[in-house]
């Protein structure tokens, strides 16, 4: 298909990349990009980070190569519903969008405190969006008295690196035993735990809070932790992690929830019997596929060069069909910064068994880490060491024994032990 | 069908091939990694080199094996000659070390390069290329090499590192001289090696002084930097580290450098429609000179050393022995790059080996993308009419850091 109308529902990484895919394949018909927000596509890394420091502006992420992409912008009019059978995308505003082909890329949103009243009280933000970063760094930039982050995470770590970056003082709640326990298991999170309290960062593991508590004003003052004991804040980040923006999917017959819209290995949308509709298809934080390295698993990715290729495959696979783009199959990889440590990871760690310290080391801060599963390599995370990690791709790729390099100059025989993973601590 | 002839390598780096060396390069291909007859291994295909570099049982230590007390390289076996009393084999330069000395040493001299330091070269590399230009100002004969690819970027390395001017007639005899000695044939030719050793004393000495008077009256230079700068984890840089790092930053600043500029000159007036598009546009400069990284890079290889046994597709590089990264051929690698012999600076996708890649990455790359930039902007807009007086120039000796020994063009005249 090169002509005709193709409507890209989302206006972030995920749908411009693949708007310029469409447009470098050769794909010379109607364009249509369908944003939530009022802005153009917008780079999201520097949210939690540059801009919370005030190095950067929150206005000034947008993304390189908007402007020469040849297309219609209806930004600030969110998707709200699928006529399938029509090949219409209704938007809030009432607009009708016909479509010969629809890409749905409308990513995910921060899960929200689930006390709606409480996360009303001023003072209390999240970070997902440009403008939630702007009020968050206005919020900072008025030298609150302590900030309280729930949820260490890669967002809370983020964000309580740019507040400590700002000489403010933090506190991070969670209730796993370590920071980024559930991403990385507690062995890295022990080390994460230790580099955030040289930091000066006040962390609680295995904390969790009951309830917020706000002032006559309406701003919020302190958190009663549910062990009993309250924090005095007057700033807090709620970092719970994302759910999947679907809700405006509900009635269309496919088969989407809070984990994300289904879809095939050439980004098909399916619906609730399981069939691939070929004319929607999915990419980016919302589209949950199955990934053939991990056994067909169906994941969704919240990663920044997942949303790259992924826009990219759907386009390939509208453009030229399903067979042609063949099976989604870009090995998971994602980045953090915080606190002086650029970890960057390749491969899922879920379900790892056992983890091995492969070059470097910790007491240098310059380390890399595998993963196994059942004697076969799965993941590797550097930490500070982002030049050593593209060996591993090749044996994470392979399922390649674990681990699968040894006789390295600095690390000749690594030694394996457990991750820590919440996963293993349940079973 | 697979070339089985293990002589390829020796072939490229017989001066006869010298001028064009990319069909031994696609022959060499057929098989990504292939052992040489002389017991070298080689690897020559995009995916196999990417994988090489990164793989940490790849050594860039190059160590001598017991048997042979020297390497044949006066460079580095004079960290190795146990006669040096202060120098030993723990004070070689970071390009032949492993994690995690590299990265200690790597980083004191990253921490030098800071981007207002490479950025504040930038209008002075301008004003030395003018500088140049001027001086052959009515010329009809123009040497690129001598006028101007050779002493720019010496002057430009001297300046950073803070070498006196008055001396820098002194570090161009020796970078020259050095240079040769990263070479393989280098190590079987004794006079080359005695004038090596001699080079070698002579700027260890120098280099000594200088930074003796750098301790006691610092200036904002790199190697002051590096003399007076504490790292909060190795400490302060010890001389001779110091001695052996700014060696090391004088000759790869220095000798690879002419070579971007030469190539590239070189290219360009083999692809005229090229030429003329970059005179009427200087924005293309960039796209430019990643594509001559690409297609003519300024350094065609690098010799590791194997740690371990390592499978590589479908052979098994084996232990302990010399492993050549074949970055040109990488370059040239049809799986990774459409249409690779063509020269085309508008690719997109331009991941080329130019500064080779992983943790030895060039660590002045961005001073020479200034230095290639300044030069031919300054190149295709002021000489009027250049035409090469010989195709193919004559070349330098040496089959990795491959470059034309001279570049006559006939002008009328520059602007």
């Amino acid at each position: 298909m090169r002509d005709g109308t193709i409507v890209v529902a989302g206006a972030s990484l995920a749908g411009l990349r693949g708007a310029e895919a469409l447009r470098r394949g050769g794909f010379s018909g109607r364009l249509i990009l369908v944003g939530d927000e009022p802005h153009l596509p917008y780079d999201r890394p520097p949210l939690s980070k540059h801009v919370l420091t005030g190095e950067v502006a929150a206005g000034a992420t947008t993304l390189p190569g908007v402007g020469a992409l040849d297309a219609e912008w209806r930004l600030g009019t969110p998707a709200a519903g699928l006529d399938r059978a029509g090949r219409s995308l209704l938007l809030a505003d009432g607009t009708r969008l016909p479509f010969d082909r629809l890409l749905i890329a409308t990513g995910a949103r921060a899960r929200p405190w689930p006390q709606a009243d409480e996360a009303r009280l001023a003072g209390v933000h999240t970070l997902r969006g440009r403008d939630d970063a702007a009020a968050l760094a206005a919020g900072l930039a008025a030298r609150p008295g302590r900030v309280l982050i729930l949820g260490a995470g890669f967002i809370g770590g983020e964000v309580a690196s740019s507040i400590r970056a700002l000489g403010l003082p933090v506190t991070v709640v969670d209730p796993e035993p370590a920071p980024l326990a559930r991403a990385l298991g507690s062995v890295l999170g022990g080390f994460m735990a230790g580099r955030m309290e040289a930091s000066g960062v006040d962390l609680r593991p295995g904390t969790r809070v009951a309830r917020l508590e706000g002032d006559e004003a309406g701003r919020v003052r302190r958190a009663h932790l549910a062990e009993g004991g309250t924090i005095e804040a007057d700033l807090v980040v709620v970092a719970l992690g994302a759910v999947r923006n679907t809700g405006w999917l509900a009635g269309s017959g496919l088969s989407a929830d809070e984990g994300g819209l289904s879809c095939d290995g050439a980004c098909r949308a399916l619906d609730e019997a399981g069939r691939p509709d070929d004319a929607i298809f999915a990419a980016g934080d919302v589209a949950r596929f199955p990934h053939p390295l991990y056994g067909g698993r169906p994941v969704a990715l919240e990663h920044w060069g997942n949303a790259v290729a992924q826009g990219a495959h759907a386009a390939r696979a509208m453009l030229d069909g399903p067979d042609a783009a063949g099976a989604y199959a870009e090995l998971p990889a994602f980045w953090s910064s915080q606190f002086g440590l650029n970890i960057k990871s390749l491969g899922l760690l879920e379900g790892a068994d056992a983890m091995a310290i492969v070059q470097g080391d910790p007491g240098t801060g310059r380390f890399l880490a595998v993963y196994g599963h059942e004697g076969r390599t799965i993941a590797a995370v550097s930490i500070n060491a982002g030049r050593w990690l593209p060996a591993y791709e090749a044996p994470i790729r392979e399922g390649a024994p674990f681990p699968p390099i040894t006789g390295g100059a600095d690390q000749p025989a690594p030694a394996p032990f457990p991750p820590g993973l919440p996963s293993m601590q349940a079973a | 069908m697979t070339d089985t002839d293990g002589t390829l390598f020796a072939q490229v780096r017989d001066p006869e091939n010298r001028a064009d060396p990319y069909p031994l390069y696609t022959r060499l291909r057929a098989q990504p990694v292939a052992r040489q007859d002389d017991g070298t291994w080689v690897a020559s295909g995009y995916a196999a080199i990417r994988a090489l570099l990164h793989d940490p049982r790849v050594s860039s230590e190059d160590l001598p094996p017991a048997e042979h007390p020297a390497t044949g390289n006066p460079i580095k076996d004079f960290f190795v000659n146990p006669i040096k009393d202060w120098i030993t084999d723990r004070h070689r330069p970071f390009i032949f070390r492993d994690p995690p000395d590299h990265g200690l040493l790597r980083r004191q001299v990253m921490g030098q390069f800071t981007v207002a330091r490479v950025r504040g070269m930038k209008r002075r590399t301008e004003a030395l290329v003018d500088e140049c230009l001027r001086a052959r100002a009515g010329a009809t004969r123009f040497d690129l090499v001598d006028d101007l690819a050779y002493p720019l970027p010496v002057t430009v390395i001297c300046e950073m590192l803070g070498v006196p001017r008055e001396d820098e007639a002194r570090f161009h005899a020796w970078a020259t001289q050095l240079a040769t000695a990263l070479e393989p044939e280098s190590r079987n030719d004794e006079d080359l090696r005695a004038r090596n050793t001699e080079t070698f004393d002579a700027i260890a000495a120098y280099m000594r002084d200088l930074i003796r008077e750098k301790r006691r009256a610092p200036a904002d230079d790199m190697l002051s930097g590096l003399a007076t700068t504490k790292d909060a984890q190795a400490g302060r840089m010890s001389d001779p580290d110091l001695v052996a790092t700014a060696i090391l930053l004088l000759i790869a600043g220095h000798e690879t450098t002419v070579n971007l500029i030469t190539n590239g000159m070189l290219t360009l007036l083999r692809h005229p429609d090229e030429l003329a598009r970059l005179r009427a546009d200087p924005e293309r400069a960039p796209r430019v000179i990643e594509e001559l990284l690409r297609y003519e890079p300024p350094v065609h290889f690098r010799t590791r050393l194997t740690r371990a046994p390592i499978p590589v597709g479908d052979v098994t590089i084996p232990e302990g022995v010399p492993l050549v990264l074949l970055f040109a051929a990488g370059n040239r690698d049809p799986a990774r790059f459409p249409d690779p012999d063509r020269f085309d600076p508008d690719r997109e996708d331009n991941q080329h080996f130019g500064f080779g890649g992983a943790l030895h990455y060039c660590v002045g790359a961005p001073l020479a993308r200034i230095e290639a930039e300044a030069a031919l902007t300054a190149l295709v807009a002021r000489l009027r009419e250049p035409r090469l007086v010989e195709d193919p120039p004559p070349y330098r000796a040496g089959a990795s850091l491959r470059g034309p020994e001279r570049l006559l063009l006939d002008i009328r005249g520059i602007a």
